[in-house]
Order: C-alpha cells, then structure tokens, then sequence
C-alpha cells in the first residue's frame, strides 16, 4: 500500500466503545467490517449501518433531542467511507449505499454536511456505477425537505445558504474530475424537477439552481437544457392562469383607452406608471399559480441581468429565441412568458433587440413555414415593434418598411377580393403594419425619410383585398384617425365601426385562434415582473398620437377626398417632399361611387382635404 | 499511446424527407449524434470522422416516412482501450488512496492505492501530496504530471478507465522516456567498448 498517511479524522473519544482507537486503527476497522460481508460475517457491517442511519438531526432540533455523540460518529464514519470507497462493492454493500444516496443535507449539521459531500465525490469518482446516483443524490437537495418542526424563515435562509452552495462546489468537484458527468447530469436535472402540480416555493429555489448552473461552466453541456426546460414549465404555469383571473377593471374599455391609472398626472415619473388591472385575487387556483409564475420571472429576469453583466446575453440570447419559438411562439393562450424575450432585449437593444426583430420577420416571410406560425411572428412582431421603447423609430421604420414592401408585392401578384380565408397571412401583415403606426406614427412622421419608406402603403390600402375592411376595425379606426390627423391620408371610403372592437371580418382572417385580436406584448399584468418590465414598455399614451384629447370633437369618421379614381398608378407623383404639406391621396376606386353619393347626403363637418388639419401644426 | 485506432467504414445513413435540402450537413448531424459514445459496431468510442459521400443516387426506403439512406464512406477515429493496453494522461487529483487523471481530455481514469506499486510511497510537500518512488528519487507523480498506466477495465456508459500501474513500464511519461533513452545510450556505449 502506498498510503502512509491518513487525513485526519475528528473523533469523539467518548463516541466509541474503546475510546483509545487511533485514525489508522478506526480507518483499518471500517474496511474491515465492509471486507467482511463478503465472507458472511455481518456483525462489524452491521454496526456500521447503525450509525449511518441514525435519526436525521438538523440545527432546527431542540438541543436536548439533540445526541452529540451520534452526530460525531456518522462524521467519523462518513470520513472515513470517503477515504475507503475502493473497499464498498455494489453487491455486497447496496444497503449501505442505498442509504447514503438517501441521506439529505438539510437534516445535518455543517461539518456532517461537508463529510456527506466528501464521500458522495469520492464515490463518483472512483467507478462508473456510482455517478448516476451520486449526482441523482446531489440534485435532489436542491429541492428543500418537509421539515417536521416549525422553521421561520431566518432559520430557512440560514440552512439554504450552507446546503445549496454545497451542492454546486459538489457539482464542480465531480466535473472536474469526470469531464462527461455534465451530460449525464441533463436527464437528471428533468427528472428532479419538481412536478407541475407543485406550486411551492420548491419550485422556486429549484429554478433558482438550475439557473445558477446554467451560468456556471457545466452551464456549457447543460445550459440549453435548463433554460428550455425552464421556459416550458413557465408557459405550462402561464397556461394554467385562466382569462378569468385576469381582472379587467373595465371590460368596455377599448383597445386604445388609457392604459396608465393617472397618465394626466404631471406629477407622474415614468417607474411610477404601473398597468391598470392586477389579477383576481379570489381564485384560490388562480392567485397561487399567478404569484408563483411572477417569482419565476423574477429570477429569469435577474439571470439574464446577471448574462449580460458577464457579457453572455448575446449567446443565451440564441437559446432563449429556439425556446420561445419551440414553446411561446404558437402558443396563443401565453399572456406572460414572452415578457422574458422582451426583457433581454431591453438590456441589450443593439444586439438582442434587433435580432429578435428580425428574426420573427424572417419567420414571416419566410413561406416554408406553416400559415399559423406566421401569423403569429407578425403579431408577435407588430406588438414588439409597438412596446418596445428602448428600440429606435429607425429601426421600427425599417422592419416596417420590409413588412410594406412584402405587402405590396403580394398585392402585385394578387387579384382577388376581400377574402379573409384566402389570404389571412397578407391581412395579419396589414393589421401590424397598422398596429406599429398606431403607436409609432408621430416619430415616423417626424422624420422624412422614414415617411418615404412607406410609400408603398397605400397600394396594399386601396388594393382590391381591401384590408381596412378586413383588419380588426378598432385598429382600423385608431389608424386612419392618425393617419388623418397626421397628414400621412385621408381615406374616402367610409369606415364606420360604431367603436366595434371586431368585426366578422376579421373574425373570419383571425381564424379560431382568434389571431386577429393577438397582441401578446400588452401590459404585463403579474406585479413584480411588471416593475421590471415597464420602464422599456410603451404604454398606450394619447400624448404620442398625431392627434390630442381635444381635438376629439372636430375628427369625425367619414371624410370625402376629391381625388382621381385611377389615382392609385401615378399616386408616387403626388408625394411632395414638404413636410408640412406631405399627403398622399387614396382613392379606392370600387368605393368610390357609392360612398360619395350616400355621404353628400350627411351633414357632417367635412374638412377640405388639401389644408392640414390645425392638429398636425403643432 | 495505445488505444486509439484509425478506421474506414462504409456507411448507409439514413435521412429524414426534411433534410434533403441540405443532405450533407444531415448526415454530418447523424455522425455527430455519436460523438463520445461507445459504439458496439465500431467497437469504440468514436472521437472525430471525416465524411465523403460516395454517390449522389440514394435508396429510398417504403413506409410512413421515406427516409433514405445514403452511402457514405468515412474514417473513423476510434478510441478503444483494450484491458491490459496502456493508456496516457494528465494527472488532476493525488490522495493517499487514489489518483485521478484524465486520459484525452474526456475520459476519467482512476488507480487505487492497492493498483499503484510498492516502489511508490505517498509524500505531502508544501501541502501537495505526490507519489515518490523509492528508487528514484527524480521519479515523482504529482498534480499535472502526464502518466503513463495500464488499462484494467474501461466502463464504456461512462468513458471511465479502472487503471494501474504495477507493471514496470507505468509511471511519469517523462521520466519513462528520459530513462529508456539513457538505456540506449549505455547500450550503445557498451557496443562501442565491445567494438574496441
């Protein structure tokens, strides 16, 4: 034997019956008791796992339950199996190892603690066999116990802090040592998992670890597992939470109403604006799973942090979009999950948020994809390109001007009527161009060029597929009403909507997915996530329209235009380069006739449509 | 080093309808998939491949889906250490009853206390343990050391190599090769004095 010395063991001489064994003397018994079995002498083996499974002790004990001298000798025992593992045969001492690998770290004492650890390495290490379980033992105490006591929350924090980074040098140790135990660690990190069912904060701090792995360097095998794995349980919680336990505190409220309690408010700084509407607090089902699901994106939103402060977001960024596109893409009944696309593209706009951009455009133009995942791209794109105020009006107009061009070229080669079924890809490309400029326009009117890169939008408006009347009408209506008073067209054709919020129309391009009515980045209802969300989130203000407040009472829905009926060809020539006098006419000739007719019948207030309405001359 | 083994192989890989757009990085991905991974056909682990296709026309097999299979012709680098073969890698742990190293960068190796041989006597020096030999003092394995062993048996699930290093010829590669070269010398020195 090579071994000369033995690392020294902590012994209690009052534990043992002859108090005068040295370490050498103690490590020389345990071997022997284990080499012993094999010969049918079970009495020393037995012993031993008198001591391992002793009675599971923990600081939370009373001191008087409290046996010092029992703790000691599992120490003792436990160091002294760890230098001892080539002695423990799989067959002959499974009982013993059966209950090591179920013993748990929140039941002992720190020093036992480090002992456990110690031998859970060393049996990792030392064969094949046992890696499974060792590192099935390690993963399981991320998840805490049902402790039998009372245990206040001081006392919780105190013992997650020596368990959890236990577990991880553990981890790292055995990483080290066997360069393929990360792999072997993935199938593992599933089947711990906390069940779907579990809505306890388990789930929380098991979360919590996994992300903490994933940010380690065993984060480089299992890194894409976790945050999938993550993601997909987030949406499965996220599904859970019913339309009905979202509370809207006005279910007449339009579309476009006020978004912001008191956004009048002078006083009001943008971290103060919170979204109207928290969700129900009755549901018992509802509020659980709500609570819960904002705890998880708390912590996703802090790793992200953490990923860009040490300059990985851009990486994470890739997995975290084939996450979101495998499980929140098509998913239409996700209200909450695609808020962490969101948030990593407010902390790096330049690389994260143009990359996610674009890539849900390519999704859309892209015509090997399946109709419904493009339609939800778009919508999904429409939303981001309205929300996202850390993105610059360049870039939204020029992801605009690529949705308009795609638009346009697909009118070209089209000749056919209004036919929502038909043509639902084309009208939900409409319905987010119209959406982005609902929000948009004001900053894309205030630069010229940008203008410009849309000219092409009023051939796909006045085509024959005649989108106005197809999209959902109050994104029509709040579009053409800033349109108007923007200067950028005046529309002849009649849209009267009544304030309808949907119409058969667009029922019928929306489909039963209702991807008409899809506008996945509203306001974030969940209340800690929202504080993180809302300062990079557009929220619905009538102060960025092309119109104000006041001016409600001289905008009216009909408008008739005096205009040439074959004026969509040659429309390019009446685009001026003055700003202030930039209008461009729009003349939809199959309208035309029936509508001026009926309307030279109303007393409307009709403004002449060369003068610019006093609204735009601010 | 033994252990590693160059091989040529004819495959037929098949491949999903999906994939025809871009076969070659289809069958690329399918090769891939068996990375460090001990395979029964190739009898080894499989470290690296290089991929030829050898012709453009591929046989569709009928059923549900019609994958096709492709015939390529591969090399294969296999690794396949063999009980009684030895094996070489880098020391990463010494405890008086074991020592760690890992072999290529992926595979664990270990030796116990009772597979290292009597010439080598467990030594702690500035708070590092190493294994001295008692007979040569300059022959020293220590954390980093590159080592020479024997592979007893190798876990193929794992990639876990049981090691040791009783016979003669294992041990710090360094010093193995530095010695085996002054045997060549004396042995050349003792030609010339025959010689003369």
């Amino acid at each position: 034997m090579g071994a000369e010395e033995v690392p020294s063991v902590p012994f209690s001489s009052n534990a043992m019956d002859n108090a005068d064994y040295t370490d050498t003397e103690l490590v020389h018994a345990v071997r022997k008791a284990l080499a012993s079995v094999q010969n049918g002498d079970t009495d020393d083996y037995s012993q031993l796992k008198t001591v391992m499974c002793h009675k599971d002790y923990s600081d939370f004990d009373a001191v008087a339950n409290y046996d010092f001298d029992a703790v000691a000798q599992l120490e003792t025992v436990l160091r002294i199996l760890s230098v001892s593992v080539a002695c423990i045969d799989v067959v002959h001492h499974e009982d013993l190892l059966r209950t090591i690998f179920g013993m748990s770290l929140w039941f002992q004492k720190p020093n036992v603690m480090d002992a456990l650890v110690g031998l859970i390495i060393s049996l990792a290490v030392i064969s094949g066999k046992y890696l499974d379980p060792c590192l099935n033992m390690l993963i399981s105490n991320f998840i805490q116990p049902n402790f039998k006591h009372e245990v206040s929350q001081t006392q919780l924090v105190k013992k997650k802090q020596e368990v959890l980074p236990r577990v991880h040098v553990a981890l790292h140790k055995i990483s080290y040592l066997i360069p393929l135990a990360p792999s072997k660690l993935v199938p593992i990190l599933a089947q711990n998992m906390p069940s779907i069912y579990e809505k306890g904060p388990s789930v929380v701090t098991y979360v919590d670890n996994l992300l903490k792995l994933e940010n380690s360097s065993i984060g480089k095998v299992v890194g894409s597992v976790i945050l999938m794995m993550v993601m997909e349980r987030m949406r499965d919680l996220d599904l859970e939470i019913g339309c009905d336990d979202i509370l809207q505190d006005d279910s007449n409220r339009g579309m476009f109403d006020m978004e912001l309690e008191d956004a009048v408010e002078s006083t009001m700084n943008e971290g103060d604006e919170f979204p109207v509407g928290d969700l129900k607090q009755n549901t018992s089902g509802g509020n659980v799973v709500s609570e819960l699901l904002d705890k998880l994106m708390v912590l996703f939103f802090d790793h992200l942090e953490s990923c860009q402060n040490s300059g990985r977001l851009d990486e994470v960024f890739e997995i975290l979009f084939q996450s979101f596109e495998n499980y929140i893409l098509n998913t239409y009944r996700s209200k909450f999950s695609q808020f962490l696309m969101f948030y990593a593209c407010s902390l790096d706009p330049e690389y994260c948020g143009v990359r996610f951009a674009s890539k849900l455009l390519d999704i859309y133009l892209s015509r090997n994809k399946p109709r419904l995942t493009r339609m939800s791209a778009v919508a999904y794109l429409a939303s981001y390109l309205s929300r996202g105020k850390f993105l610059p009006a360049s870039f939204v107009a020029s992801m605009l001007k690529r949705l308009v061009d795609d638009c346009a070229e697909y009118c070209k080669t089209c000749n056919d009527d209004v036919k929502p079924e038909a043509h639902q890809v084309f009208y939900s490309g409409c319905q987010a161009i119209l959406y982005v400029l609902c929000f948009q326009m004001r900053s894309i009117l205030d630069i010229p060029r940008f203008q410009l890169q849309l000219t092409s939008l009023e051939s796909i408006l006045s085509h024959k597929l005649n989108p106005l009347m197809v999209c959902l009408p109050s994104v029509v209506s709040e579009f053409l009403k800033q349109a108007k008073a923007g200067g950028l067209f005046i529309v002849s054709e009649a849209f009267i909507f009544d304030d309808l919020h949907e119409s058969e129309l667009s029922r019928a391009f929306g489909g039963f997915e209702r991807l008409d009515t899809f506008f996945p980045f509203d306001p974030c209802l969940l209340k800690m996530s929202s504080s993180y969300i809302s300062p990079n989130f557009n929220f619905w203000l009538m102060e960025k329209t092309t119109y104000e407040e006041d001016d409600d009472d001289e905008l009216c829905d009909e408008v008739i235009v005096n205009g040439d009926a074959d004026s969509e060809e040659d429309c390019d020539d009446d685009v001026e380069l003055d700003s202030e006098m930039n209008k461009m006419f729009v003349t939809p000739k199959h309208s035309f006739m029936q509508e001026t007719e009926r309307l030279l019948k109303m007393p409307s207030r009709i403004r002449p449509s060369t003068s610019p309405p006093e609204s735009f001359l601010i | 080093m033994e252990g590693l083994k160059l091989s040529e192989a004819e495959l037929m890989i098949y491949i999903h309808p999906s994939k025809s757009r871009n076969v070659f990085q289809a069958i690329c991905r399918e090769l891939s998939s068996l990375l460090f991974q001990y395979n029964e056909t190739f009898d080894g682990v499989l470290l690296a491949y290089d991929a030829t296709v050898k012709s453009k026309q591929a046989k569709i097999l009928a059923g549900l889906h019609p994958y096709f299979g492709v015939r390529v012709n591969t090399r294969l680098l296999l690794f396949d250490p063999k009980p009684k073969s030895f094996v070489e890698g880098k020391i990463v742990k010494i405890s008086p009853e074991s020592i760690h190293v890992i072999v290529l960068g992926f595979s664990a190796a270990v030796i116990t206390d009772v597979d290292i041989r009597e010439e080598f006597k467990y030594r702690v020096r500035d708070g590092e343990g190493s294994f001295v030999s008692r007979s040569h003092k300059r022959h020293a394995l220590k954390l980093g050391t590159m080592l020479r062993l024997q592979v007893q048996s190798f876990d193929e699930e794992v990639m876990h190599i049981a090691g040791s290093l009783l016979p003669e010829n294992t041990g710090c590669v360094k010093w193995l090769e530095n010695k085996s070269e002054e045997a060549l010398h004396t042995d050349r020195d003792h030609k010339r004095r025959k010689i003369a």
